[in-house]
């Protein structure tokens, strides 16, 4: 005789317009009291079929489309696709450009691992963390603009380099935003990475085993968290990243807090990557032969890139004319947000919440 | 380590591999798609493969046929490998190879809804992109996009 109560399974929704769902996401829960039986995120809310654009367009033209993937990364987004371009058309990239690029791509993953920062915190109840980390990528958004003009979608590379060169005073301001970042850092880890309640609903919560996370096509963080050393700046390296010096962050938790602590990790790391990138980027103009009209030669390239989401790649394939014939986006949030299901079944639908932010997704580039 | 990634498929499934180039110094293998099941097994669980991680899947369309391309990586060895299938257009139709690594269930998903190539044993292939009720699939050369 069983003296436990019978109950039944509810289901409810979560989003699609639901703040913690950082965007138009919709989730059907299915839930045994306040425990999580079933996750199904429903996607696509934000699908504008970039694949299909892309066949239509020429390949410079595509470059502003790329912003609008994951908006909170823009410069990576044109970074993983001008680089498919340049490898497939053996475009030359001058030394200077390299530099550039890689203060840019790094200064984006900081901006977007604030934002992550923030929202992670807003998510679990503590509002203050998001103030500080948007006050901070303010600094970085001004760095953008007075770039190339604009503060989110940026169009700055170009196939053999960048579309303008570093503006006077760009220097100096790196310098004191990379001084002031460093100095708060440790004010974000009292308000949050050491505040016991955040703690409390992030360790030991949701928990994936490196085997599990290699099997569910993990990338980015959401690897590392759960001890997986893999980043492609290091497993292939592009760019300039063989010649500076840096670690990969990673922790052996695959708890909810040690993916957070990863990306507080990366922000550390990419501040000493900008500043090394800065002092051993060459001087001169940028020497780059931008082509307007550019058809590549007929074949195929798979490029990829460490997004600040992870693994981000571009298969191209050229039939010889201006327009790309087939270009697949492969993205870190969509195959992240894969895993939510198993990652979320047996916990608490509060906690919920909080594993979803420890993916950090963007719609933008789950739909595409 | 292609040639030894080659012969290990080719030793266990004499008749599986229809051609084998490189592109970038990457080991491309088209294999006759009844046996993609087969093979992955083996990419994933022989020793000296251990191909653990499924990097991408995707699928062109060309015209005369659909081409599916997995696209794999050994994390340790950073080892990569392409596996590619050619399949009939008018019924492009291949096992699943979820049974092999989870990450695949949300990419044939997708496959499936942009491009229309069934996977045979996907436990819930549905579209995932576009509505449930959305007619064709976009990525396919000959799509027409509506008004």
């Amino acid at each position: 005789m069983s003296s436990r109560i019978r109950t039944e399974f509810v289901e409810i929704n979560m989003g699609p317009q639901h703040p913690s769902t950082h965007g138009v996401l919709r989730l059907e829960v299915m839930l045994d009291g306040e425990i999580i039986v079933d996750v199904k995120p429903d996607v696509g809310y934000l699908h504008r079929g970039i694949e299909k654009l892309a066949e239509m367009r020429t390949y410079v033209q595509f470059i502003p489309i790329t912003d609008r993937l994951d908006y909170l990364s823009s410069m990576l987004q044109n970074a993983v696709y001008v680089g498919a371009v340049e490898k497939l058309g053996q475009i030359e990239v001058s030394e200077r450009a390299e530099y550039i690029r890689i203060i840019m791509m790094e200064l984006n993953r900081i901006a977007s691992h604030l934002i992550f920062y923030g929202a992670m915190g807003l998510d679990l109840g503590a509002t203050t963390p998001f103030l500080y980390g948007m006050r901070e990528r303010e600094d970085i958004l001004d760095l953008f603009e007075m770039t190339c003009g604009a503060r989110l979608t940026y169009n700055y590379f170009r196939p053999g380099g960048v579309a303008a060169d570093l503006p006077t005073g760009f220097y100096h301001k790196v310098k004191s935003y990379i001084k002031k970042q460093r100095e708060r850092l440790p004010e974000y880890d009292d308000l949050l990475t050491n505040n016991q309640i955040f703690i409390a609903r992030t360790r030991g919560v949701g928990v994936i085993s490196s085997e599990e996370a290699i099997n569910y096509s993990l990338s980015g963080p959401t690897l590392r968290g759960s001890g997986v050393a893999y980043d492609v700046r290091k497993a292939d390296p592009y760019s300039v990243y063989d010649k500076l010096d840096w670690s990969i962050a990673v922790r052996n938790e695959g708890d909810t807090l040690a993916r957070y602590l990863v990306r507080m990790q990366e922000i550390r790391e990419s501040l000493n990557i900008i500043e090394q990138a800065l002092d051993m980027m060459p001087p001169g103009k940028l020497q780059s032969k931008t082509p307007l009209r550019l058809s590549l030669p007929k074949g195929e390239v798979y490029h990829h890139i460490e997004s600040s989401r992870g693994d981000l790649g571009v298969y191209l394939i050229s039939d010889g004319s201006e327009k790309p014939y087939r270009l697949k986006w492969r993205s870190p949030s969509f195959i992240n947000l894969g895993a939510l299901n198993r990652m979320a079944r047996g916990w608490k639908v509060a906690d919920l919440v909080a594993i979803l932010g420890s993916l950090d997704i963007v719609l933008g580039e789950v739909d595409r | 380590m292609s040639e030894m990634i080659d012969s290990t498929i080719r030793s266990a499934f004499p008749e599986a591999v229809l051609d084998s180039t490189e592109i970038d110094g990457v080991l491309n293998i088209k294999l006759a798609p009844q046996f993609l099941v087969g093979v992955c097994e083996l990419l994933r669980s022989a020793d000296n493969l251990s191909f653990d991680y499924l990097a991408d899947i995707t699928a062109v369309d060309w015209l005369d046929r659909i081409e599916v391309v997995y696209r794999l990586t050994n994390l340790v060895s950073n080892t990569k490998l392409v596996i590619r299938v050619d399949l009939d257009r008018s019924n492009p139709e291949v096992d699943s190879v979820t049974g092999i690594w989870k990450g695949a269930e949300w990419q044939e998903r997708e496959v499936y809804d942009l491009m229309g190539v069934k996977f045979t044993g996907h436990p819930d292939l549905r579209r995932i992109l576009l509505p449930d009720d959305w007619e064709g699939h976009p990525l396919r050369k000959d799509y027409v996009i509506p008004d």
